[in-house]
């Protein structure tokens, strides 16, 4: 939906013709854009303002380097200045003694819930002892929730139904975490606007009884230009100590968590990835800079990549491919490893400049492409699949007819398959050359198929 | 026979009194910022400029924000206006006539069962105002179905029952992880064939608009009611939260075109935002707001009048 701001700049620079040193003209037309971009990626006005000018500064005059285009100098200086505000990831606070409290604040709907059984999993996957605790007495089912989601990750959480109040069950589950030895407790607080005195003082009561650790602020991506005045709201009630930005795996540029650090200083933490429980990832600047700049995310792909694909496996695969000895077997374990990183179009627009294309492609059509790739190759013997030249009319028709397609559909197959091996090679070569790519080789590849399958 | 409830009666009043008293924090704010601006004593470029700022800031967007000013700006020159107060004024004809729909609300249409199915992303407020919506009607005399289509959410299932104790109304509801299309198919037979309802409200699994493959299941479902009932589902509901920002037009546009949104329920406007996104809405996509929620309590509902929206998040003037 959004042209990416480089791709923006790039065509204003274009026709400015400009080169060498950044004029204040150059600077004056690309704030603009800068500008909007910011604002289109629900950045704070104020915050934005302030963010220009620092830029204007730094760029007017500015050498462009022999390397980079002008607007590629701006973005650049943008993407640096961005990473600088956004700060440096913070850990949990885990000075003092066992058990370290964490509470979780919000308005309604952000996401506490969920976000207090994702960090539990991952502390207990850190070797942590958590315990969850239902806080919220007053949305329907809200303890029940956390319970089911508790009982997901076999992390157990102490609730006392919706007629205690929340400053008693937290002092209670504090008691009981201490006598039983958990390391962390969370807690997952009622939704609550920043300006509801009454549901203020109960998270002040809260924080009066158990001393967190931590208290993070979640906030839902998509939130608009008043974060900031939520954030400043419950900071000034219970003072914050980070920043949990959550639903970041929709669309949204997730600019309010530019604003709230900014404002308020407080550190953001982690960011919400998912629905899964495990969609947790530690809050890291560049990315988080480039996704407000709408430039793509190919570091968190790339680490999606790894994630799923076990080492042996890149490493065998990258082996046969620069050998050149890239067979039908190899692509569908390929195809399989692709499918794991989950929904084509949600890859594509993770890649700078095919967010566009993400938009174009039918993502219908090419998961059924790629079904059907899986079904012509799955019906192949294994011997066929290692040396696809055995494939005489007579075993095509065979195949055809195993996998519910045409022959066409086998021909043309071979057809992109034989295109890719080429493709393969010369990559391998190159790869060769480079000294060692690691795993992110074989994703380049793995890039260049979808390209294939969506033509 | 439903139509009563559009025209000038008493219901209405209370409900411009709802959503009066739930704006009013509003005047503190971005939209309240736009009163100050027209305090000045002449109607300057700086003043354009300023209102401009003070609707971005309240998240109308960039786009819309402009069309509101530039059509300002013509009537006032047009019509050769002096005074701030009347600039004001235009103002706001300018923002009603924005968020003003010509096309009616179809659930209050005659029909032996009317679908309704609300939609949206995660954390929205969806099973909240399906209760409150259910009170709502139920009030005036509809006999009301709840239909528990998400079979997500841990405990969305659950959530959705108390509403409907609190509504007094029935729900229809699987086992957690079961086929939505399966729970609005049992919930439309249990409609038709004990003749228990005339409007069934669905409550959807949240899904970020991004996530192709739920946004499939939404069209799957809506395809399973319109098999059932003629023209069903007669409104999608899309709830929207009125802290979102400019990710809200992304939102309407992909649930336009999966699910097939014909309004808007803006939830969450007794906090400080008030959901400027959705002039930029209607502004580009045409759908318009038909409900809002203003709290917590299930009586905390009421019709969207273009209107009072207005005057309440701005403020009677000077």
């Amino acid at each position: 939906m959004f042209e990416s701001l480089s791709d923006k700049l790039q065509s204003i620079f274009e026709r400015l013709g400009s080169k060498g040193k950044l004029t204040e003209n150059d600077v004056n037309v690309a704030m603009r854009e800068v500008r909007m971009a910011l604002l289109e990626a629900d950045v704070n006005f104020k915050v934005v303002k302030d963010f220009v000018e620092r830029v204007k500064l730094r760029a007017v005059g500015a050498e462009v380097m022999d390397s980079l285009t002008p607007a590629q100098m701006v973005v650049k200086i943008v993407n640096e200045e961005l990473v600088e505000l956004l700060g440096k990831p913070a850990p949990l606070n885990t000075s003092g003694q066992p058990p370290h409290v964490i509470m979780l604040v919000g308005l309604q709907g952000a996401g506490k819930t969920t976000m207090a059984a994702k960090l539990a999993l991952r502390l207990k996957k850190a070797g942590q002892r958590p315990l969850l605790v239902a806080a919220d007495i007053y949305r329907p089912a809200a303890i029940k929730q956390l319970e089911l989601l508790g009982k997901q990750v076999d992390i157990p959480v102490h609730s006392e139904g919706t007629g205690v109040a929340a400053s008693s069950i937290t002092k209670n589950a504090l008691r009981m975490a201490r006598e039983k030895a958990y390391t962390v407790v969370i807690l997952d607080t009622a939704g609550r606007l920043q300006i509801d005195d009454v549901m203020m003082q109960e998270l002040e009561q809260v924080r009066m009884v158990t001393r967190p650790a931590d208290i993070l602020l979640v906030v839902d991506a998509m939130t608009g230009q008043e974060a900031v005045n939520v954030a400043e709201g419950f900071n000034k009630r219970v003072p914050l100590t980070g920043l949990i930005m959550t639903k970041i795996d929709g669309d949204a540029r997730g600019g309010a968590a530019l604003s709230i650090r900014q404002v308020t200083g407080v550190p953001i933490k982690f960011l919400g990835t998912g629905e899964k429980l495990a969609d947790l990832e530690p809050f890291a600047p560049d990315r988080l800079a480039g996704r407000i700049l709408g430039m793509g995310d190919v570091l968190s792909l790339i680490e999606r990549a790894q994630e799923h694909m076990s080492e042996d496996t890149a490493l065998a695969m990258e082996k046969r491919l620069t050998e050149g000895q890239f067979d039908l077997e190899d692509f569908l374990e390929q195809l399989k490893q692709v499918k794991k990183l989950g929904p084509l179009g949600d890859l594509l627009g993770m890649i700078p400049g095919m967010g566009k294309m993400a938009k174009d492609i039918d993502p219908r059509e090419t998961e059924k492409t790629l079904k059907q790739t899986e079904a012509i190759i799955s019906s192949m013997t294994i011997a066929e699949r290692r040396s696809p030249d055995l494939l005489n009319a007579s075993r095509r028709r065979r195949i055809a007819a195993g996998s519910g397609v045409e022959v066409q559909d086998v021909n043309q197959l071979m057809k992109q398959f034989r295109d890719m091996q080429k493709m393969m090679k010369q990559m391998g070569i190159m790869g060769g050359k480079s000294k060692k790519k690691g795993r992110g080789g074989g994703l380049g590849g793995m890039m260049d198929m979808f390209r294939g399958m969506g033509n | 026979m439903f139509r009563k409830l559009f025209g000038k009666s008493e219901e209405k009043t209370q409900d411009e009194v709802r959503l009066e008293e739930s704006l009013q924090k509003t005047r503190n704010t971005f939209f309240g910022r736009v009163s100050t601006i027209f305090q000045a004593n002449e109607i300057t470029e700086e003043l354009w400029d300023e209102l401009e700022e003070a609707l971005v800031m309240a998240d109308v967007g960039m786009g819309a924000s402009e069309e509101l000013v530039t059509a300002t700006r013509t009537r006032v020159r047009d019509d050769g206006i002096k005074a701030t107060r009347d600039a004001y004024t235009i103002l706001k004809q300018e923002m009603v006539r924005l968020l003003r729909s010509e096309e009616p609300l179809h659930i209050d249409e005659p029909r032996l069962l009317t679908v309704v199915l609300l939609v949206g992303v995660n954390g929205s407020g969806k099973t909240t105002s399906i209760g409150k919506m259910a009170y709502w009607y139920k009030q005036r005399g509809r006999r009301v179905l709840l239909g528990a289509a998400d079979t997500f959410r841990a405990a969305a299932i659950d959530q959705l029952k108390v509403w409907g104790e609190r509504a007094g109304v029935e729900v229809i509801a699987h086992e957690p992880g079961a086929d939505p299309g399966a729970v609005i198919f049992d919930a439309i037979r249990a409609s038709q064939e004990s003749r228990k309802s005339d409007l069934l409200l669905v409550d959807t699994a949240g899904r970020l608009q991004t996530k192709f493959n739920l946004m499939r299941e939404l069209e799957k479902v809506k395809r399973v009611a319109g098999k059932q009932v003629h023209r069903a589902p007669h409104e999608v509901l899309l709830v929207l939260d009125a802290s979102t920002g400019q990710n809200a037009i992304a939102q309407a546009k992909a649930f336009q075109e999966s699910a097939g949104v014909t309004g808007i329920v803006l939830t969450k406007l007794d906090g400080t935002s008030k959901g400027g996104a959705v002039l930029n809405i209607k502004k580009e996509l045409g759908v318009p707001v038909r409900f809002v929620g203003t709290g917590e309590k299930i009586g905390d509902f009421a019709i969207f009048d273009p209107v009072s929206f207005v005057e309440g998040i701005l403020g009677n003037g000077q």
